[in-house]
């Protein structure tokens, strides 16, 4: 990577009490485009992305350690408003959790209001429900409650929920692990769109995902980097033997 | 970077080492199938020729055996690395065995058609291109079952030896045919069997270039043909 990174973490540790659950990684995320972050259950990939906006520290007795630096920022320095970072770096969950009380306007809408954006608000909700492929699909119930909308539109709906704060980076944890397989393509042909205007860090159990939809790959185990790579190289010839075994299914 | 432990899936393990192994079975074969072709021509046998035309056969099937069964790993197993390349290359070197198997055929149809025309000379030459073409298969297939790639490089290293040793079968060929015209059929006939030969080696040097690629994951096929 010559140009500068979007990304940059150095010495990332992060921690629920005693237990270190993330332990020394240093990488690179460049800007623009989608780096899948993959590796078994409890290997630290979701507690990874989640130290990238401070959502992690959020949960009880969890901290974090070491740089993260967003265009040369650090992330954890003093005087960093966790809000307004979590505006520039949007997540989006394994379930889709649209606020139920809420209209599928004003959920776009919500973090507008919340951080008191200026701007024309129907102009931002069509046009961020239409980044997230979901316009002609809700335009004429946009009153209607989103709680009746299919689960893989709900998540397109978290999407534009994210992408209607013009955030420069999209944390993406599991986002399609709970839809099916047809749901599954729509969010992933999302991904490929958006790829061209954010940064996307993508955590994901299924390899094929990962394979499909990333540019490079960065492969966890309990707890540590094991690999970054272009996605080719990991899923073709990774370095490692324990990305090996664990890309082609040898699990011990 | 090779793996030595096992497939968690046990059947996706079995069907990995099915596929090595029927391709090594069809490569058995052709080396079987060559270095009898030769004996014909040697003792000038056309039963034998026969029986290593009609056992062709058996190769031609293993051949679909094989692709069957990479379509099927392809297509319900999404092997990735170290797998996707061994599947690759078995796609690939399947066609280089099946096309070995059909040389040893083409000299067995001129073993044949030579009948009982006199030796031009003691066959000498002939036998050890037909040696050094079955060494190179079996440094290669050596190389494939221990995933070896120095042995396969060692392949293709011998590449020069083979075709001196063949271009010198072709000059003297051509020599006994400008002494008498009556050499002349039989003459082109050995010629025949020369290229025969040669690509017989040329094959199994694909076959070693492929090892090259399921091991380390590179390709070293057609060094000055690439983009720069």
């Amino acid at each position: 990577m010559t140009a500068a990174p979007k990304i940059r973490i150095e010495k990332l540790n992060a921690y629920f009490g005693a237990h270190r659950a993330v332990r020394d990684v240093e990488l690179d995320i460049p800007a623009l485009g989608v780096v899948a972050v993959i590796g078994p259950s409890g290997c630290g990939k979701s507690t990874f992305v989640r130290c990238l906006n401070r959502m992690h520290e959020l949960l009880p007795g969890a901290r974090a350690e070491g740089r993260v630096l967003i265009d040369g920022q650090e992330v954890y320095g003093p005087g960093v408003d966790p809000v307004q970072l979590r505006r520039r770096v949007g997540m989006v969950f394994q379930r889709p959790n649209p606020f139920p009380a809420m209209s599928i306007f004003d959920n776009v809408a919500a973090g507008l209001v919340l951080n008191r954006l200026p701007g024309d608000r129907a102009a931002i909700v069509e046009k961020s429900l239409r980044q997230a492929a979901l316009w002609d699909e809700v335009k004429d119930r946009l009153k209607e409650n989103p709680t009746r909308l299919s689960g893989g539109q709900q998540q397109r709906l978290c999407i534009a929920r994210a992408l209607a704060v013009e955030p420069e980076v999209l944390l993406l944890d599991e986002p399609a692990s709970a839809l099916d397989p047809i749901a599954t393509a729509k969010i992933e042909e999302l991904i490929h769109e958006l790829r061209e205007r954010y940064t996307i860090v993508i955590v994901t159990h299924n390899m094929q995902q990962a394979a499909r939809v990333s540019d490079r790959t960065a492969f966890f185990y309990m707890g540590e980097l094991i690999e970054y790579d272009t996605t080719e190289h990991i899923f073709t010839n990774p370095s490692i033997k324990q990305t090996e075994d664990y890309v082609t299914g040898r699990f011990g | 970077m090779e793996s030595t432990r096992a497939h968690t899936d046990r059947v996706y393990e079995s069907e990995l080492v099915q596929l090595r192994q029927r391709l090594l079975q069809m490569a058995g074969h052709v080396e079987r199938a060559l270095s009898r072709a030769v004996d014909a021509l040697v003792r000038r046998d056309a039963e034998l020729a026969r029986n290593v035309i009609s056992d062709d056969r058996e190769v031609n099937r293993m051949e679909i055996e094989v692709d069957e069964l990479c379509r099927r790993l392809l297509a319900l197993r999404q092997p990735a690395a170290s797998d996707l390349r061994l599947i690759t290359t078995a796609l690939k070197i399947v066609v280089d065995i099946e096309r070995m198997g059909d040389l040893a055929v083409n000299l067995s149809q001129r073993v044949i058609e030579l009948g009982d025309a006199p030796h031009l000379r003691p066959y000498v030459d002939l036998p050890k291109l037909a040696d050094l073409a079955l060494e190179q298969l079996k440094l290669a297939l050596d190389a494939f079952v221990n995933a070896d790639a120095d042995r396969a490089e060692a392949a293709l290293k011998k590449d020069d030896v083979v075709d001196a040793f063949y271009f010198r079968v072709l000059n003297e060929t051509v020599a006994f045919m400008m002494e008498d015209t009556r050499h002349i059929r039989s003459g082109m006939s050995l010629m025949l069997v020369a290229k025969y030969l040669e690509r017989f080696a040329d094959h199994a040097m694909n076959v070693a270039e492929m090892v090259i690629y399921m091991v380390r994951g590179t390709d070293v096929r057609h060094p000055h043909s690439r983009a720069p």
